[in-house]
C-alpha cells in the first residue's frame, strides 16, 4: 500500500499514526530520495505501507516525482492519497493525476479540525460520490478516525475501487494513445491506455522498455513524443488548466464557507513573525537559542558519553592485560572509536528535535522566506540556511537536514559546503593554538578575534565554493524555488520524537560499521610495528642520552613518542613530510594530521603523545602548549611560530578530517563520489590555506 | 495593462491576474501545477525586503517565489 500526497497535507502525521516506530529508512537505487516504509497490522494480516514523498504533481521532473512514479508503476495494491480540507482544491490536482492512472484508490481527509474551527465545512459523501473512491476524515494526531481508516482501508483492499472522474489529457494524446492501443491488441498485447498516453507524455519509459520486440510500434510511440508539442496545439499546460478548473468546481460543489476567516489566528501570528523589523530579531534570537541549546545541552550529555567510554576502557583494560594487542586493540581503538562517533549524537538528536518543531509549527518555511535572498545571493536557497546553521554545531546533522532542499542540485551544493561551517570539533585545535601562541603573545582581544575569525573563514571560503560548483559539476537547470507557507500549528509531539529517534537510528546504523572500523584501521597503523625488542631499543635510548638531555621528559612517554615516530603512521608522515614544507610543517604536524583523519579533535591527544607528554593532553593543557611553544627543529629554529600556528589553525578549519562526515555524505548522496569529492576539494584548499600563512610568514614575518 | 511577474511593481495587499503564460518547459510547468494557471486571481500578501521573494495567496494557500524566477508569468492588475 502506497501513502501520497502534497507536502505539508499531514501525509507524515498520519504514516507515524498508522505505522509508530516499526518504520524503516533506506535510499532508492541511484537517487538521493529516502525510501521510508512501516506496517500496519489488519486482522492477522500485515500490510506493508509505503511513505511516497511529498509532492504536487506526478510530472517526473525532480527526483521526488520518478520515485512515487515508480512507486506507482509497481502497482500497489492500494494507493491512499491523502488530502488536507483546507488545501482542498490544490490537492484535487494531485488526486486527478492519480485518479486517471487506473490505480485502485482511495483518499485520507485530514486536518477536517480545522475546518471545522472555521466554521466551515466539507460534504465528505458528495465528494467520494464526485471522485467515484472512499473518502475517509482523519485526524491522525488526536488519533480520531485512524481506527475508521484502518477499517476502510481494509475494505479496499479486498474490494479495491478506481476513480470514475474523466481524464484531462488532451484529446490528441488520448487519441494517439487509443490507436497504438488498438495496434497491439492486434499483437495480442493487451496494455492500459492510460500506460500508452504516459509513454507518449514522456512521464513514463516502463512501456517502451517492454516493447523491444516491437521496435515500429515502439518507433510510433516515440515520434508521438517527439512532436508532442505540436500536437497539444502550443499550450503544453492545457491539461493543469482543465484540471485545476475541474478542482475548483468540485471544491465549490463540497465545501460549503462558515463565514469565519479560516487562518484568522495564523495570519496575527504571521504579522509579528515575519514584520519587516521585528521579525528579524525573533528569527536571530530563535536562531540563538536553537544554536546556544545544541551547545549547552549536548554538552553534558557528551561529557557524560566520553567519561562512560573512558570508564569501560579502564574497566576492559584490566581483563585484556595478557595480550596486550588485543588490549590496545580493544580499548584504544574499538572502544575510543565507538566513543568518538557516540559523541554526536546527543548533537543530532537535540538538532533534530528543533527541526522538527520549526517545521511542524510552520516557522521553518517563514525562517526560508526569510533567508531567501541573503543565500540567494550565495547561490543557494532560503531552505539551506538551517543545514548551515546546524553545521556550527556539526557538520553531521548538517547535511542530515540537508533533505529539506527539494531541488538536487541545490541539495548537493548545500551538503558539499556544510563541512566548511566552522563545527564544534574544530574548537579544541583553535584554542590550543591560540592559547599557545595568540594570547600570550597579543593579548586576550587578539586571541577572541582569532577565534572570530577561525569561524568566519569557512564561511567566507564556502561562497566561492558554491560559485564555482553552480558554474562546474553542478551546472544545469534548478527548478525555481516555490515554497508552500502552510498556517501556525503545535507541532505534533509524537512526529518530533520519531524525527529524533529515526535520525538518531540513521546515524548509529552507520557510525556502527563504516566509521569503527575506520577507527581500528588508523589505531593499526599507529600501533604496528611494535616489539619487545624495540621498546628495549627506545629504554635504552632514553637511558643512554635523552634523560640527561631533557629531564622533563617521562620514560614511558618517551617510548610512546617513540612508537607513533616508528608506526606505519609516523613512517608515512615522515615520508610526506616534504609535501608539507611549503606550509612549514615538519613530520610531527603531519603525523598528528594523519593520525586525526578520521576525527579532526584526536590532533590534540595526538600531539600530546608525539611531544612526548602522553596521550591525556587536552586543549588546556599548559605542558601541551609550552612544548608546542619551545619545540625546535633539527636545525634549532622554532618548529612553530605565531604563522605556522595560525597555518595549523587555517588546515583545520578547512580540511575534511572528519570520517563521520564523509560517511553521513555517503548515504545522504547515495554515491561514494560525492564524499571523496568533498574531501579532495576541502583537503586542497586545506593545504593551500596553510601554505599560503606559510608565504605570508616568508614575504613578512 | 498585462506585464511579466519580474517587472510588475507590486506591493502588499493588491490583487493580480495571471493572463499569460509565454513558456511551456518544466520551469513554468513547476508554478502551473501549484495552481497559477491562466485566469488565476491572487493576491500579494508580503514581498521581502529587496523585492525577492513575494508571498502570494491564491486558491486558499500561500506561496512564496521568486519573482526573477517567474518572467514568463504574465500578470495583470485587478481592481
Amino acid at each position: 500500500m502506497a501513502l501520497v500526497g502534497n507536502p505539508n497535507s499531514g501525509k507524515t502525521t498520519l504514516f507515524n499514526a498508522l505505522t509508530g516506530a516499526s518504520q524503516k529508512v533506506g535510499n532508492y537505487p541511484g537517487v538521493t530520495v529516502e525510501r521510508i516504509s512501516g506496517e500496519i497490522k489488519i486482522g492477522s494480516r500485515r500490510v506493508e505501507v509505503i511513505d511516497v514523498p511529498g509532492l504536487y504533481s506526478l510530472q517526473a521532473i525532480s527526483d521526488d516525482e520518478r520515485v512515487a512514479l515508480g512507486v506507482l508503476e509497481s502497482s500497489p495494491d492500494l494507493v491512499v492519497c491523502v488530502v488536507d480540507a483546507p488545501n482542498l482544491e490544490r490537492n484535487l490536482f494531485l488526486l486527478s493525476q492519480l485518479a486517471e492512472r487506473g490505480i485502485p484508490l482511495m483518499v485520507a481527509m485530514t486536518m477536517t479540525d480545522f475546518l471545522e474551527k472555521a466554521g466551515d465545512r466539507i460534504d465528505l459523501s458528495r465528494l467520494s460520490n464526485l471522485l467515484g473512491v472512499e473518502v475517509t476524515a482523519v485526524v491522525a494526531h488526536k488519533s480520531r478516525g485512524v481506527r475508521d481508516l484502518v477499517d476502510a482501508i481494509d475494505r479496499n483492499l479486498s474490494q479495491p475501487r478506481r476513480s470514475t472522474i474523466p481524464s484531462f489529457r488532451p484529446d490528441a494524446i488520448t487519441l494517439r494513445a487509443s490507436s497504438i492501443r488498438e495496434r497491439l491488441l492486434r499483437i495480442g498485447l493487451d496494455v492500459r491506455q492510460t500506460e500508452i498516453a504516459d509513454a507518449i507524455s514522456g512521464s513514463s519509459n516502463e512501456l517502451l522498455a517492454r516493447l523491444d520486440a516491437y521496435p515500429e510500434i515502439a518507433a510510433e510511440i516515440v515520434a508521438a513524443r517527439e512532436n508532442r508539442d505540436a500536437v497539444v496545439s502550443g499550450d503544453a499546460h492545457a491539461d493543469a488548466a482543465e484540471r485545476y478548473a475541474w478542482a475548483s468546481m468540485v471544491a465549490r460543489a463540497c465545501l460549503s464557507a462558515g463565514g469565519r476567516g479560516v487562518r484568522s489566528v495564523s495570519d496575527r501570528v504571521d504579522q509579528i513573525l515575519t514584520h519587516r523589523v521585528f521579525g528579524f530579531a525573533i528569527f536571530v534570537g530563535i536562531m540563538y537559542l536553537v544554536f546556544q541549546s545544541i551547545y549547552t545541552l549536548a554538552e553534558p550529555a557528551m561529557d557524560g558519553i566520553q567519561f562512560c567510554s573512558q570508564k569501560l576502557g579502564d574497566w576492559v583494560a584490566p581483563m585484556l592485560s595478557r595480550w596486550p594487542v588485543v588490549q590496545s586493540a580493544v580499548v584504544d581503538g574499538l572502544i575510543a572509536g565507538i566513543g568518538s562517533v557516540m559523541v554526536f549524537l546527543p548533537q543530532i538528536v537535540i538538532l533534530f528535535f528543533f527541526i522538527a518543531v520549526l517545521e511542524g509549527s510552520g516557522y521553518l518555511a517563514r525562517a526560508a522566506f526569510m533567508m531567501d535572498r541573503l543565500l540567494g545571493w550565495c547561490g543557494l536557497n532560503g531552505r539551506a540556511f538551517i543545514p548551515l546553521l546546524s553545521s556550527f554545531a556539526c557538520a553531521i546533522p548538517g547535511i542530515m537536514a540537508a533533505r529539506v532542499i527539494p531541488d538536487s542540485r541545490s541539495r548537493l551544493a548545500t551538503i558539499l559546503v556544510a563541512p566548511l561551517m566552522s563545527c564544534s570539533a574544530r574548537l579544541p585545535v583553535y584554542l590550543l593554538m591560540i592559547g599557545a601562541f595568540i594570547e600570550p603573545r597579543f593579548g586576550p582581544a587578539w586571541a577572541g578575534f582569532a577565534l572570530f575569525a577561525m569561524h568566519f573563514l569557512g564561511l567566507l571560503i564556502a561562497i566561492p565554493v558554491v560559485w564555482i560548483l553552480n558554474r562546474g559539476v553542478l551546472k544545469g537547470k534548478r527548478l525555481p524555488f516555490l515554497l508552500e507557507l502552510p498556517p501556525y500549528q503545535w507541532p505534533k509531539w509524537r512526529d518530533v520524537f520519531l524525527a529524533m529517534y529515526l535520525r538518531g537510528k540513521v546515524f548509529v546504523t552507520i557510525a556502527g560499521t563504516t566509521i569503527v572500523a575506520m577507527s581500528i584501521i588508523i589505531w593499526a597503523l599507529l600501533y604496528f610495528p611494535r616489539s619487545d625488542a624495540r621498546v628495549q631499543q627506545y629504554r635504552s635510548e632514553f637511558r643512554g642520552a635523552v634523560a640527561s638531555a631533557r629531564p622533563d621528559l617521562s620514560e614511558e612517554s618517551y617510548v610512546e613518542m617513540r612508537q607513533i615516530e616508528d608506526s606505519y603512521l609516523g613512517r608515512f608522515g615522515k615520508t610526506i613530510e616534504p609535501a608539507f614544507r611549503p606550509a612549514g610543517f615538519d613530520w610531527r604536524i603531519s603525523t598528528a594530521i594523519l593520525a586525526a583523519f578520521p576525527a579532526r579533535e584526536v590532533v590534540v591527544p595526538s600531539l600530546g603523545i608525539i611531544f612526548s607528554l602522553g596521550k591525556n593532553q587536552d586543549e588546556a593543557s599548559m605542558d601541551l602548549r609550552k612544548a608546542l611553544m619551545t619545540a625546535k627543529r633539527p636545525d634549532g629554529s622554532p618548529l612553530l611560530t605565531t604563522y605556522t600556528a595560525v597555518g595549523v589553525m587555517v588546515f583545520f578549519a578547512l580540511c575534511a578530517q572528519c570520517f563521520s562526515t564523509l560517511a553521513i555524505a555517503k548515504r545522504e548522496t547515495n554515491s561514494v563520489w560525492w564524499p571523496l569529492f568533498m574531501f579532495g576539494y576541502m583537503s586542497t584548499l586545506a593545504y593551500l590555506g596553510a601554505c599560503f600563512v606559510h608565504l605570508l610568514e616568508r614575504m613578512f614575518g | 495593462m498585462a506585464a511579466p511577474l519580474s517587472t510588475t511593481p507590486l506591493h502588499a495587499g493588491m490583487k493580480a491576474r495571471v493572463s499569460r503564460i509565454t513558456q511551456s518547459g518544466s520551469h513554468s510547468r513547476r508554478l502551473v501545477e501549484m495552481g497559477l494557471v491562466v485566469g488565476t486571481e491572487f493576491e500579494v500578501l508580503k514581498v521581502a525586503p529587496l523585492g525577492d521573494p513575494i508571498e502570494i495567496g491564491l486558491r486558499g494557500y500561500r506561496l512564496c517565489l521568486r519573482r526573477k524566477e517567474a518572467e514568463f508569468l504574465e500578470v495583470e492588475a485587478v481592481g
